[in-house]
């Protein structure tokens, strides 16, 4: 398992376009990859699911990983929230 | 073959086929299901053709509008393949044995609930898109077809009930020759468009949605408003002749584009285009423009669910202003309400709309909305010879208000070092009788007026433009219509002011040697109209106009007043 904490520097926060490429990005993976924040945890395969968190800026939240490639999935999600300049 | 009558909204003539832009019938029963596993895979196959579908139109909506347009359907897609989604669907209809169309419904709405009932805007605007992912799917499943105007991809005539703004934008002008639709009028916001998409276009017809089918072959004749449905060999060889004939008309006038528009006794005026986009500059240029009378800023912030930022208004003034090479360029600030709603903004129903919260009446109440426009505005102004226009204004008070809020802006973005033009004209529009009547003294405060006739006449007359019941009563021609017209227009001239005209009264062939006479400075119109208007007026003789004018305003009704004209003008 791997697991990782972030904080959202996007001004909009995490809207529908970084939410596309986040989930997107996911979906390469076999692990089975979960957003947390609030103590909320959702599905981050699922749009909707990270969408309705509806996480703002300066928020944090975390990126769990389970399974074969949970490590190698986490450093591809940091990568592209950075990309994005989404998360820090 | 048939023949409908409607009302002549944009000139021209096209034929093609038609294309049907209705609502599909997406109604079906809950029904028990045995097979659940056929059922599933019905559903599955739905999704199958959305993706389909939507990367059909992304591909589409890229190369006609840009990635950034275009991304919103990365997110579509990831909805029809959200495991979230699809899950609970099947589940359902596995353990409720129900039908997809059933599952699907129960699941998004409670998605769409979940996202409306969240306290940011922007989120709950999302469930719009759910929404029409779900329409989508119900689609595939139903077997109705579900229409997208954006993937037109041959030379059609687009047939609706109307066309919102929105709708209107998303119009390939490539593909789309020409329009009809069952209702609105001259000034509608569907009519208005077409003449500055430069399309022909019938509005009114009543029954076009209902007559005609996809597929059939329609001539829409905007000069006369007729629609003619299904035509003989004959007929649409007749309207080919018409056709070219128009376009030998057009290309008569076109010799006028570099001309400067003098009355055949010399007296000069000037002859505005009213636009709403920046990409509506070509048609001005081509129609040989001397300004922009109006630039309605409002199609910035439609067809969007967020207000536009100002560093993209600023974008948008600073290329129409560059575009008119230094000639005059009158921005009205945003008029909003009425007939034209930002859903995002989320503004209370009202009973009377047009009497209501819009406007400069809104621009003042939310005021950070306001400033961030005037704020662009200001920026652009070095680019060009900006004039600001504040639409709406009923009292001396909302105009000094206003004004002020713009200085404000003004000092505080020289103060942080912006480079703002020195020489930006203020003025008003006159579309409310009050301003009308008290215009002498507006006149000392305000730099110019432009006569707003649409609303001017609909508030003078008392009668809803868009309820066709009364659209007898809209009466540009009516001596009580003029005599507001020349209170404005002397009004401004006693205190070396200008006046202008940016309804569609400006453009009308009746109208013009009245304007003429009443000592009109400026007319602004449809791009099209111009050349048309400025070979009127070349022939035209101010003095005779003049005349004419004094004589109209001591007429008994603007039936006296249209034959007066005809008659002068023979």
């Amino acid at each position: 398992m791997a697991e990782q904490k972030f904080t959202v520097i996007d001004e909009a926060g995490i809207h529908a376009r970084p939410a596309s490429v986040l989930v997107s990005t996911a979906n390469k993976f076999q692990a089975d990859i979960f957003l947390g924040h609030n103590g909320k945890d959702v599905n981050l395969k699922s749009i909707l699911g990270v969408m309705s968190l509806g996480i703002g800026a300066g928020e944090t939240f975390t990126i769990r990983a389970e399974g074969a490639d949970a490590d190698d999935a986490l450093v591809e999600l940091e990568k592209t929230l950075k990309n994005e300049g989404l998360a820090e | 073959m048939t023949l409908l009558q409607g009302i002549a909204a944009s000139s021209g003539i096209a034929i093609a086929k038609a294309y049907c832009l209705v609502e599909p019938d997406l109604s079906f029963t809950k029904q028990s299901i045995d097979n659940t596993d056929a059922e599933i895979t019905k559903f599955e196959a739905a999704i199958a053709k959305s993706v389909e579908e939507l990367k059909d139109i992304q591909k589409i909506a890229e190369r006609e509008l840009g990635a950034e347009e275009a991304a919103i359907f990365d997110a579509h897609i990831l909805v029809l393949n959200d495991p979230e989604l699809i899950n609970p669907i099947k589940d359902n209809i596995n353990a409720e044995k129900v039908n997809a169309e059933h599952a699907l419904k129960e699941t998004t709405d409670m998605f769409i609930a979940m996202f409306e009932g969240m306290d940011n805007e922007y989120m709950q605007e999302r469930a719009a898109d759910i929404r029409d992912v779900t329409k989508r799917i119900l689609s595939h499943l139903l077997g109705v077809k579900v229409v997208n105007p954006s993937t037109i991809s041959e030379e059609v005539i687009v047939i609706a009930e109307d066309l919102t703004p929105s709708d209107t934008a998303q119009l390939n002008r490539k593909y789309v020759l020409g329009f009809a639709t069952d209702i609105g009028g001259r000034t509608s916001h569907s009519a208005i468009m077409a003449r500055s998409l430069e399309i022909p276009a019938i509005v009114g017809t009543g029954e076009a949605t209902t007559k005609i089918q996809d597929g059939d072959l329609v001539i829409v004749d905007g000069l006369n408003g007729q629609l003619h449905i299904n035509p003989s060999a004959e007929l649409i060889a007749e309207y080919e002749t018409a056709a070219e004939k128009y376009e030998a008309q057009k290309a008569e006038w076109a010799k006028l584009v570099n001309e400067k528009t003098l009355t055949a006794d010399g007296e000069q005026v000037e002859l505005a285009a009213n636009i709403g986009t920046p990409e509506d500059l070509e048609g001005v240029i081509n129609n040989g423009g001397e300004a922009i009378g109006l630039y309605r800023t409002e199609f910035l912030y439609m067809g969007r669910d967020q207000l536009p930022t100002e560093e993209e208004q600023f974008e948008a003034y600073k290329k129409v202003l560059e575009g008119m090479e230094g000639k005059p360029v009158v921005v009205r600030t945003l008029d909003i309400g009425g007939d034209k709603e930002l859903p995002y903004l989320q503004l209370p129903e009202e009973m009377n709309p047009f009497l209501g919260f819009r406007a400069i009446r809104l621009c003042l109440e939310e005021q950070e909305i306001f400033r961030t426009q005037l704020r662009a505005l200001l920026r652009a102004s070095t680019f060009g010879d900006l004039k600001i226009m504040f639409p709406m204004i009923a009292t001396l008070g909302e105009f000094r208000q206003a004004k002020a809020i713009l200085e404000e802006e003004k000092e505080a973005l020289i103060a942080a070092g912006e480079k703002v033009s020195e020489t930006i004209e203020v003025g008003i529009m006159v579309e409310i009788p009050s301003t009308a009547v008290q215009a002498d003294q507006f006149a000392k405060e305000v730099d110019f007026f432009s006569i707003g006739t649409n609303d001017l006449i609909q508030y003078t007359m008392a009668a809803d433009r868009m309820n066709e019941r009364v659209s007898y009563l809209y009466q540009p021609y009516n001596p009580a219509i003029l005599r507001l017209v020349k209170m404005v227009i002397d009004a401004s001239h006693r205190e070396g002011k200008w006046t202008g005209m940016c309804g569609e009264m400006a453009g009308d062939e009746i109208a013009i040697p009245l304007l003429l006479g009443l000592g009109l400075d400026e007319f602004s119109m449809s791009a099209t109209s111009i050349l048309k208007a400025r070979s009127q007026i070349l022939q035209l003789k101010k003095s005779d106009m003049v005349k004419l004018a004094e004589s109209a305003l001591e007429m008994g009704t603007a039936e006296e007043v249209m034959e007066a004209v005809q008659k002068a003008c023979k």
